[in-house]
């Protein structure tokens, strides 16, 4: 028997990860060290990249990465949490952005006041109008979610409403380009490990239940919608946050705002970060911002870039970097005889 | 009168957009998100085959309907194969490959005003007074044929009933010996064939712009919400519907306003009846 020798893979759970999961953890240094140093290796790392850039051009690169990041953030959440695909984050970041942009040049309100009243109005008109989709099961709310973007984009254009084709000039800019930097990044952080500790609060548990069955949520007496409705809050207005904060740093707000790079950015990240781990769709925004702005001369091909990409994981790497990394970190593995 | 005229000619252009869009959704429930891509992409293919080798039109229209039918086969057999049945993924991939061809389409400079089909029949006539070009009959002409012959094809053929039972009960149909994932396949190919023939047929009525995919997407979507995802027949009436709203806002509001009609269609549909005029999923499997 030539075959008899079969071997398999094993993977276990490294000892330091079983011990740091207990109560344990608070009694060694090491096991401290494990928990909190790729947490803190993620929160130095975005504080020092302002520094560690060469130049404006590139400073301006990190706070794209930001909003870009909060764009997937609020994909994921919505995608792996909720069962929910988005394909318009242009929506919420044109929605945010415009509301921002009136904010500040209609009624002169400074930056520190527009973006979190933008955020909070943007997030509930954007619940509103996504509300019809969400008693229902199925493609519907991504169909509806890819609509959205176009048509108000068209109907910007052809009612030569909010600026028309021109858009909304001379909005406010930051402070100064620390300020604008450190205000994304703390931004960044704050609804990273928000969201983070939000999907573990019994509020998380019942949205991961209407994702893998809503039927047994709705016999619990749960209403699905209102639930639905609270999580498409949330993202929209980690969405409207990013629209804001872009139009206060580009001090114009226009109809590229819908455009499809925030569509399909921050979807293409989290497949390559990794679906579902909230921090994987940051790593993701952090490798694919610089590449796509060493694109920037290709013009549309970036985007081209972006979805042969995305097919490419969704059908043949579909656990993206931060799943093969936390099992990397978590798990050894051996070969053992069958 | 005119608004009887223009109304049908805008339904039967509707219904062509989204016959193929529903078919595929019909039978292996894949949305397939790169039908306004398609579209786009076989008008980009006879003018290649027209322009660029110089091929009869007719010829040429022959040649596209086979590439695009074998793309679609590819497509699904090559990737939305592999992630049939996870919704995300299914909605992700099929979105991102339609981007990649338009957005492709507009880098490789395909466009501007060179990018014509010719019509088929030069002149036009007079009904009732109201002058019709050659290339609108056509239209209707053509679209109602094709109507007619899925009619045809999936009630009297093999294939066209194995499609059937596959849309009715993919189970069944797999005890009774038909290959669902051969079916797809072929329901792909022939959804995207559908596409292209609505491309070809519409397209001689203006330029080919790249924007159009996302209209034509839009549009087949909306067609197929209201006359229920998944019934070909709704969609159908769902396309009389939406063409004659649409012809009557822009006789009496403007032309601004045509997107927006599918658009409200779609709102609407979904807050009153989301299984559609003629849904043939059950409303309960809809409704959460």
């Amino acid at each position: 028997m030539a075959n008899s020798e079969q071997r398999r893979r094993e993977r276990l759970d490294r000892g330091i990860k079983v011990r740091a999961d207990g109560l344990y953890a608070l009694m060694s240094w090491r096991e401290l060290a494990y928990l909190t140093i790729p947490r803190l290796v993620l929160i130095v790392g975005m504080l020092i990249l302002p520094f560690a850039m060469p130049g404006m051009y590139w400073q301006r690169v990190v706070t794209i990465v930001c909003i870009y990041a909060l764009l997937a953030l609020s994909f994921d959440f919505l995608a792996h949490y909720l069962g929910l695909v988005c394909l318009g984050g242009a929506f919420f970041v044109g929605t945010g952005g415009y509301i921002a942009a009136i904010l500040n040049t209609s009624f002169g309100l400074p930056p520190l006041v527009t973006i979190p009243v933008a955020t909070l109005i943007g997030a509930v008109i954007c619940t509103i109008l996504l509300l019809p989709c969400l008693p229902l099961r199925g493609v519907y709310f991504a169909i509806v979610t890819l609509m959205y973007p176009l048509v108000l984009a068209r109907i910007i254009e052809a009612l030569d409403i909010l600026g028309g084709t021109d858009g909304i000039i001379g909005v406010d800019s930051f402070a100064n380009r620390w300020v604008e930097q450190y205000f994304v990044i703390a931004v960044v952080l704050l609804f990273l490990f928000g969201i983070r500790r939000l999907v573990n609060l019994d509020i998380g548990l019942v949205f991961r239940a209407v994702m893998d069955n809503d039927q047994a949520v709705r016999a619990s007496g749960m209403n699905i919608s209102f639930y639905k409705a609270i999580a498409v809050f949330i993202a929209s207005a980690l969405g409207c946050l990013g629209g804001a904060c872009l139009i206060h740093i580009y001090m114009w707000a226009g109809i590229s705002l819908f455009a499809l790079d925030f569509s399909i950015l921050p979807i293409a990240a989290t497949v390559i970060g990794g679906a579902g781990t909230l921090v994987g769709p940051v790593l993701g925004c952090i490798i694919l911002v610089p590449i796509s702005e060493l694109l920037r001369e290709f013009g549309t091909l970036r985007i081209v870039f972006y979805s042969l990409i995305l097919v490419g994981f969704v059908v043949f790497r579909s656990e993206g970097i931060m799943v093969y990394g936390e099992r990397k970190y978590h798990q050894f593995q051996r070969w053992v005889k069958v | 009168m005119d608004i009887l005229i223009y109304g049908t000619i805008n339904s039967i252009a509707l219904a062509l957009m989204a016959l193929g869009f529903a078919l595929v959704y019909g039978i292996s429930r894949v949305p397939n998100f790169a039908h306004g891509a398609i579209y786009v992409l076989s008008g980009f293919i006879t003018w290649t085959f027209l322009r660029s080798f110089g091929l009869n039109y007719a010829i040429s229209i022959l040649l596209t309907m086979v590439v695009i039918g074998a793309l679609g086969a590819a497509l699904y057999q090559f990737v939305l194969i592999r992630v049939r049945g996870m919704a995300i993924s299914e909605i992700i991939a099929s979105y991102a490959i339609g981007l990649a061809i338009l957005e492709g389409l507009r880098w490789g400079g395909f466009k501007g005003m060179s990018y014509t089909l010719p019509v088929f029949v030069e002149g036009s006539i007079s009904i009732g007074g109201i002058p019709v070009d050659f290339q609108r009959i056509m239209v209707v002409g053509i679209g109602v044929l094709i109507v007619v012959a899925l009619w045809l094809f999936t009630h009297y053929t093999r294939i066209g009933l194995a499609l059937r039972g596959m849309a009715q009960d993919e189970r069944a149909a797999l005890m009774l010996g038909i290959d669902s994932d051969l079916m797809a396949v072929v329901a792909m190919a022939i959804g995207a064939m559908l596409a292209g023939l609505a491309g070809i047929l519409l397209l001689p009525l203006g330029n080919i712009v790249v924007e159009s995919g996302y209209n034509v997407l839009i549009l087949a979507i909306a067609v197929c919400i209201v006359g229920g995802l998944g019934s070909w027949m709704g969609a159908v009436m769902a396309a009389f519907l939406i063409g004659f709203a649409q012809i009557l806002t822009v006789v009496y509001l403007g032309s601004h306003y045509q997107m927006v009609v599918a658009f409200l269609a779609i709102i609407f549909t979904l807050i009153l009846k989301p299984s559609g005029l003629f849904g043939m999923q059950k409303e309960l499997e809809e409704r959460v």
